[in-house]
Parts: structure tokens; C-alpha cells; sequence
């Protein structure tokens, strides 16, 4: 969401949409950050504005929030956010090493969003998937039993995918 | 809205046509091919095998057969599972496509489709799921619908003497009542710490307040633990009976079920049961005519551990940072929004419908003396049947790990059991014959927890683990008390230290005095219990410790810094793959010649050894 002068931009109409579902309690914040957050994939400073003005609360308070929260993010995700599960069981059945073969081919860390947009890592606790450990996800798109090898192939045929998207 | 009297209808009429469910020679013509919808077979696509089986069964116009999705049946391992009932016959690892042959074979031919049977693990074929022997000593209560239902319907919950329980209490007991048959049923809360339920229901109801809420605690956050998610997405409206239950019993009409947001269908189906509880007129102004008024909604989580700690899940249900609150007061007397509060988690409210129905003696006389009724666990890691169990209290890990887990895999040995998550400890090999009951698990150095149960084979490196576990609590800490959010992070930097080979044996008198401090001075279950992994690990694995100081080797192989690779010339064929494929050109050798590493040069990330086709390079 840019910034937006006159109010009434497409997003910030959306945004009042969502708004509107919720009365004007303060104990509403998080669940209209969540709607926010699954909407945009990120909560932009346009939007806590606005949240913060409709429910009677200081900016800061807002950006409390969304800050002590690990699903709120203040910039957007890449196209692919590739989460990868970092719990208990996950981890035991070396989870690390795919998080590692991520990191290495997108060239970027946890919580980070490639140059051109088109993918993020998030390292996630448990997805509840642990009889399939270990698990990542690209955006909502479970993979069981992963391996490096894995997850480089699929980073390659998303690439493929979009290049040949590009092409046409 | 249904009188008490249509429901009792629905009841005998569903509950008939549901005998097929648990009635092997019920008897009808009718088939149900039941499709575990849970969130691990869900990510193995059984929603396009049930979207295939019933694409089939339209297109082969049977109309004798119906396709259910079901909660979890548990054994996830060998998901996804389909269920063919009444004849119980269980197929186990079923793709979408193999719907075609359950349809032609199964149905049609009405013959069993062996292929897809489930082997157990001395390989030996079962047919039946309870035939497996995962299953032989587990007893379900808590779980007791999952798998059995529709949970996305509410007829079959109520046809399985779903709100059966709530209509005893409107109609036969009192308050005092109520809660004198949980408090005698020994029932103990299952979120972790243990506090007896019917005391914190009677602290509740003596509180004083002209508002009074109930919270239920779905912030299921023990990375590893799925038994809370499992009861909402297979039986959310045992959970909602309950809570109807307790706010009956404590004298509370608004309830509030705190779930994590990463449960998206765990999160749905319950809403669906809400919606469908308040079109029943069980949710709502005066139920049955009784006076009695009971409104519940659902609050979602944004991803923070220590918000399964009460006081913090009260902060967060207010829209607030989900920062504890001192204690005393508890939330009994002054809890959401300074109210009188009564806070349970979701396996503790799944066991009331059962303890109200069938007394508090059938549910006190499973168990040990302190410890009553059953326990869900969520076993994972290095064992062979991952999966979701619920065993009596009492039970013996070893029974856990090897009669219901069917032991570890590839061959390798038993090293240690994680109980209680980042709040619990490592439980060695000696220890295994322990009953798992709260206090024996307490005396050992970890503790009951939420459920999660992760095994862990000898390749694992046991500070490396506590390393792992303190990550994760530097990174959840809240911030608001200092023994937590510095003493963690101090506590961490000299596990990563000893991992990197430069610990000093002092290392481990400063870690335990460090824990000891943060253990009593936090303000929190989270502090107070986050140095707990570390604590056990240097009790039972201190030779591990002392290797990674003293000689810097870790023994397990698994902390890379101290790894050294070698490789053996007797095994070496010289062909050059481990020297084309080393990032840093660490490798030399001529070719038909064995090869040696320079340890100067690598950095170990193990690419020669992962390459290497005769197994010569070791570390």
C-alpha cells in the first residue's frame, strides 16, 4: 500500500471493509491486524494508521503489537514464502540442513525477501505436520519428508515457471 | 432451534444409522469409507482422495456408499488412512489415485485391496486398525470421537452422546455438584503444570464478580505437540460442551477459545460447530428453557510461545503485547478484563463430557494415585510410529517409545525421550521403566508438558539439543523480566561457545548456576522452566558436555564446528568425486589414489562425504 492522499484508494477501501467487521474495542486489534496481515501479507504504516485512528489507540500502541507477534510482518513477502519448520520434531529429523540449502541458493537470511520479490524464508515452529517431519511450506502448499535435494528442485521449477511466465 | 425433545430424536435416529461406525456386524447395506481429514494426512492429500472417491462413486451411481472426512485416527506415520466401515478394513499410505481401486475392488468387488493394507512393524500384514499394535495399549477418551465422526457435522457428535453431558447438568445437578465430580475424578490439568480442575473451577466460583468468563487455552505452542489441534479439528464440540460445562459450574455465560492462528482448520471446524451449536439453540439466551445463557467466541493467536501462559493469553485476548501478569491475583479472581476467570486447555475440557457421564470413579480409577485418567501424547522424531496416543497414566515411556512407537528406526539406538517441550528434559535410557504421571516425571528432571513426546536415536547431539531449545527461548521470551530475557540469551551464548569447541569445563558451573537463578527469579512458566532442557541434559549426558570441552569432539556427530573429516585410505578408490565436488578445495589426491582432506582448508559442510559412493569419508 503506498502512501495515499486523498483516503480512498482501492486498498484503503478494503482496509475500511475490514474495519467495519469490528466494533471499536481495543481488544479487536488483533484479530483485525490478522485479517490485515492475510490480506497484504505485511501491515503497512498507512494501515496501522488507520487501525489506530478507528479504534481509539496511539500508533505506538499498534506497532507494539504487531512487533511482539511473529505472523505480523512490517514488509511484504515474497511472491514464494518458503517457511520451514524449525520445531522439535522437525528439527530432530534435520530440518536445518534444508533451511540451510534455502538460505544458500536464495542467497538471502530468515525474514528476508529476495531482490526481486519472487521468494522469502521464514523459519516456522511447527506446523503440526509431524508425522511428516521434516516439513516446509511455499506459501500454503505443505511438503513432507523433505530433503535438500527437495527443496532445490522445487526453488528451480518455481523459477522455470516464472521465467517462462516472463517470456510470454 | 431444537426442543431437547428433537434433539433426543436426532440422537436415536443418527445414532442408528451411525452403528455401522462401531459395529463391525451392524446390520445394513450401507458402507462408510471414513478419510482422515487431520492436518498431517490433509498436507498428504487426502482431501483429493475423498474429492476422487466420490467423483467415483457418482460416476459408478453406488448409492449405498458414503465418504466422511474424520478427525485424526493417530497414527500418522502411515497416513493418509482410509477407513472401510462396518467391516473395518484400514489402508494405510493411500494416494489419490488409489481411490479407484477402493472403489472398484473394495466396493464393487467387495474385495480387500491387500496392496494397500497396512504392515506393522514386525511386517506383518493387519487388517483392522486396532489389530496394529500402535493401538493395543492406548485408551481413548479425550480423543475418544476422533476418527469416529464427522466433526464438521453435528448430528453424528450428538448421535455419540454429544450433549448428553451438558443436559445432565441443566437438568440434575448443581453447580456444587458439578464440580464436585471433577474435582473427584482426580482430573489435573493437561496444558502442563498439573493443577488439580476441580479446585480451579471451585476458586472460581467462590470469586466474586458480576461477570465471569471461561477461556479455553488452544495456544498449542511446544513445538512438536499436536494433541490440542488433533481434539479440535476431530471433536470441537466435546470442547464447547465443556466449556458450557464449567461456565454452568463457575457461573459464567461468555466463553473464549484461544487458538493459534497457525491452525487454519483446527480454527474452521470449530467455528462451523459454533455456528451449528447456535442454530441447535445450544449456544445462546436461555438454553432448554433453563435460564441459562452461554455465548463463546474465538480468539486467534499471531504466533508467540508465552502466550500459553495464562496471564500472557489473557493480555493477548485483549488486544494487548502478551506479557504475563504478576501472580497473585490468579485469573480466578481477577482474570479478562480484571473478571473472575477460568482458564483450562483443550485436552483438559476434552475429558469432561466423559468424566460428567460416566462418573467420577470410572475416570479416578484409571491412572496412578496422583495422576488420573489418560494423557495424549504427540510422539515424534526417531521413532517408528509418529504419530498421536493417548495412553493411561501411568504408562511406562519404554511402553511409549517401543510397544506403541514399534522403537527407532534404521537401526539405530534409544538415546533419549524429550518430554514437556522447551519447558521439559531429556529422559535417558535408564530412566525408561518411569510411569508417566506428574510428579515421576518431575522427580527425573523434566515434566509432563502439553504432550509433546520427541525421541531422539544416537545420532543426535545432546547439546546441541539444549542449544536448539534455548534458541527457541531467547527467541520467545517476552522481555518484560530480566532472569529471562538476558540469562536466557547469556545462556545460549555459552552453549554455542562449547558447540564452536572453545567451552572451558567452568562453562558448566557458570550454566548452572545461571539456570538455577533464572529458574527461581523468572516471573513466568516460561523462565522458570526454560533453563529445564539444559539442567537434564548436563545431569545425564555430562560426558557429552565434557567431550566438546576437553578433547573438542562432539560424539554424535552433529556440531559442525567440531566435526573432523577423515578419509579412510583402505575405502578410498580415488576417484576424485569428493575432490570436485569440496567448495573450498580442501581435497588432494591423484586419481586411483586415495585421497586426504586438509584440515586447514575445510569447512566441513560435509559435501565430500554426502557424495562419496563408498562410504569412505567419515567424521
Amino acid at each position: 500500500m503506498n502512501e495515499c492522499k486523498c483516503g480512498n484508494s482501492k486498498e484503503n477501501l478494503e482496509l475500511k471493509e475490514i474495519l467495519k467487521k469490528y466494533e471499536k474495542d481495543k481488544s479487536n486489534l488483533i484479530q483485525i491486524l490478522n485479517q490485515v496481515q492475510e490480506k497484504y501479507g505485511y501491515i503497512s504504516t498507512e494501515a496501522q494508521k488507520e487501525i489506530s485512528e478507528y479504534l481509539g489507540i496511539s500508533m505506538a500502541e499498534v506497532y507494539g503489537v504487531i512487533t511482539f507477534y511473529s505472523r505480523f510482518t512490517l514488509k511484504p513477502k515474497g511472491k514464494y514464502n518458503i517457511a520451514v519448520c524449525l520445531g522439535t520434531a522437525c528439527f530432530v529429523k534435520g530440518s536445518e540442513k534444508v533451511l540451510d540449502k534455502v538460505k544458500e541458493i536464495l542467497k538471502i537470511d530468515v525474514g528476508q525477501t529476495t531482490e526481486n520479490g519472487l521468494f522469502s524464508i521464514e523459519a516456522t515452529r511447527c506446523v503440526g505436520a509431524c508425522g511428516l517431519a521434516p516439513v516446509f511450506t511455499v506459501n500454503d502448499e505443505v511438503y513432507g519428508k523433505a530433503t535438500p535435494e527437495m527443496v532445490e528442485s522445487i526453488i528451480k521449477r518455481i523459477r522455470e515457471e516464472e521465467n517462462s511466465v516472463a517470456e510470454k | 432451534m431444537k426442543s431437547l425433545e428433537e434433539i433426543d430424536e436426532i440422537r436415536k435416529k443418527v445414532r442408528a444409522d451411525l452403528d455401522l461406525r462401531v459395529n463391525e456386524n451392524a446390520n445394513t447395506q450401507e458402507k462408510h469409507i471414513l478419510v482422515c481429514g487431520g492436518t498431517g494426512c490433509t498436507s498428504s492429500k487426502s482431501p483429493v482422495i475423498i474429492e476422487n472417491l466420490k467423483r467415483l462413486i457418482k460416476e459408478n451411481n453406488i448409492t449405498n456408499v458414503k465418504v466422511i472426512q474424520t478427525g485424526c485416527f493417530g497414527l500418522c506415520a502411515k497416513g493418509p488412512i482410509v477407513i472401510v466401515r462396518p467391516e473395518d478394513v484400514f489402508y494405510a499410505l493411500v494416494k489419490p489415485e488409489d481411490a479407484e481401486d477402493i472403489i472398484n475392488i473394495h466396493i464393487k468387488e467387495n474385495k480387500i485391496v491387500e496392496r494397500l493394507l497396512c504392515k506393522d512393524i514386525d511386517e506383518s500384514v493387519v487388517k483392522k486398525l486396532d489389530e496394529l499394535n500402535f493401538y493395543k495399549k492406548q485408551e481413548r477418551i479425550a480423543l475418544n470421537n476422533c476418527g469416529k465422526i464427522d466433526p464438521e457435522n453435528i448430528d453424528e457428535y450428538i448421535a455419540f452422546d454429544g450433549y448428553k453431558a451438558l443436559e445432565k447438568c441443566l437438568f440434575e445437578l448443581n453447580p456444587d455438584e458439578v464440580i464436585k465430580i471433577v474435582s473427584d475424578s482426580g482430573l489435573r490439568g493437561r496444558g502442563g503444570a498439573g493443577f488439580p480442575t476441580g479446585k480451579k473451577w471451585s476458586f472460581t466460583k467462590m470469586a466474586e464478580g458480576d461477570q465471569k468468563y471461561v477461556v479455553c487455552n488452544a495456544d498449542e505452542g511446544d513445538p512438536g505437540a499436536f494433541m490440542d489441534r488433533s481434539i479440535l479439528e476431530g471433536t470441537p464440540h466435546s470442547v464447547i460442551e465443556a466449556m458450557m460445562i464449567a461456565g454452568f459450574a463457575v457461573g459464567a455465560n461468555k466463553g473464549y477459545i484461544y487458538v493459534r492462528a497457525e491452525y487454519p482448520i483446527a480454527v474452521r471446524r470449530f467455528q462451523i460447530a459454533i455456528d451449528q451449536a447456535k442454530e441447535y439453540g445450544i449456544l445462546g439466551k436461555n438454553i432448554w428453557n433453563t435460564g441459562f445463557d452461554f455465548d463463546l467466541e474465538i480468539r486467534l493467536g499471531a504466533g508467540a510461545f508465552v502466550c500459553g501462559e495464562e496471564t500472557a493469553l489473557l493480555e493477548s485476548i485483549e488486544g494487548r503485547r502478551g506479557q504475563p501478569r504478576l501472580k497473585p491475583p490468579f485469573p480466578a479472581n481477577s482474570g479478562l478484563w480484571g473478571k473472575p476467570t477460568l482458564i483450562n486447555n483443550v485436552e483438559t475440557y476434552a475429558n469432561i463430557p466423559g468424566i460428567i457421564l460416566n462418573g467420577a470413579e470410572w475416570y479416578s480409577n484409571i491412572g496412578t494415585e496422583t495422576s488420573k485418567g489418560t494423557k495424549v501424547f504427540a510422539l515424534g522424531g526417531n521413532v517408528n510410529n509418529i504419530g498421536l496416543v493417548e495412553v493411561p497414566m501411568g504408562t511406562t515411556l519404554r511402553e511409549i517409545v517401543f510397544d506403541i512407537g514399534g522403537g527407532i528406526p534404521n537401526g539405530r539406538k534409544f538415546k533419549a525421550a524429550q518430554t514437556g517441550g522447551p519447558s521439559g528434559g531429556c529422559i535417558p535410557e535408564e530412566h525408561l521403566d518411569t510411569p508417566i504421571d506428574y510428579e515421576s516425571l518431575g522427580a527425573i528432571g523434566s515434566m509432563m508438558g502439553s504432550g509433546g513426546l520427541i525421541v531422539m536415536d544416537d545420532s543426535k547431539c545432546m547439546v546441541n539439543l539444549a542449544k536448539f531449545y534455548l534458541e527457541f527461548t531467547v527467541d520467545e521470551s517476552c522481555g518484560k523480566c530480566t532472569p529471562c530475557r538476558i540469562g536466557t540469551k547469556r545462556m545460549l551464548e555459552i552453549l554455542q561457545k562449547i558447540c564452536d569447541g572453545n567451552g572451558e569445563e567452568e562453562d558448566l558451573e557458570k550454566l548452572e548456576k545461571l539456570a538455577l537463578n533464572i529458574k527461581k527469579a523468572s516471573l513466568c512458566g516460561l523462565g522458570q522452566t526454560a533453563p529445564n532442557p539444559v539442567l537434564s541434559t548436563l545431569k545425564y549426558f555430562r560426558e557429552e558436555y565434557l567431550a566438546h570441552i576437553r578433547n573438542k569432539t562432539c560424539p554424535a556427530g552433529e556440531c559442525k564446528a567440531l566435526a573432523k573429516y577423515h578419509i579412510n585410505p583402505d575405502l578410498c578408490k580415488g576417484c576424485g568425486l569428493c575432490k570436485r565436488n569440496c567448495p573450498v578445495g580442501a581435497i588432494s589426491g591423484e586419481v586411483k589414489q586415495p585421497h586426504v582432506i586438509d584440515e586447514k582448508k575445510c569447512i566441513k559442510c560435509g559435501a565430500c562425504a554426502e557424495k562419496c559412493p563408498f562410504k569412505a569419508i567419515s567424521k
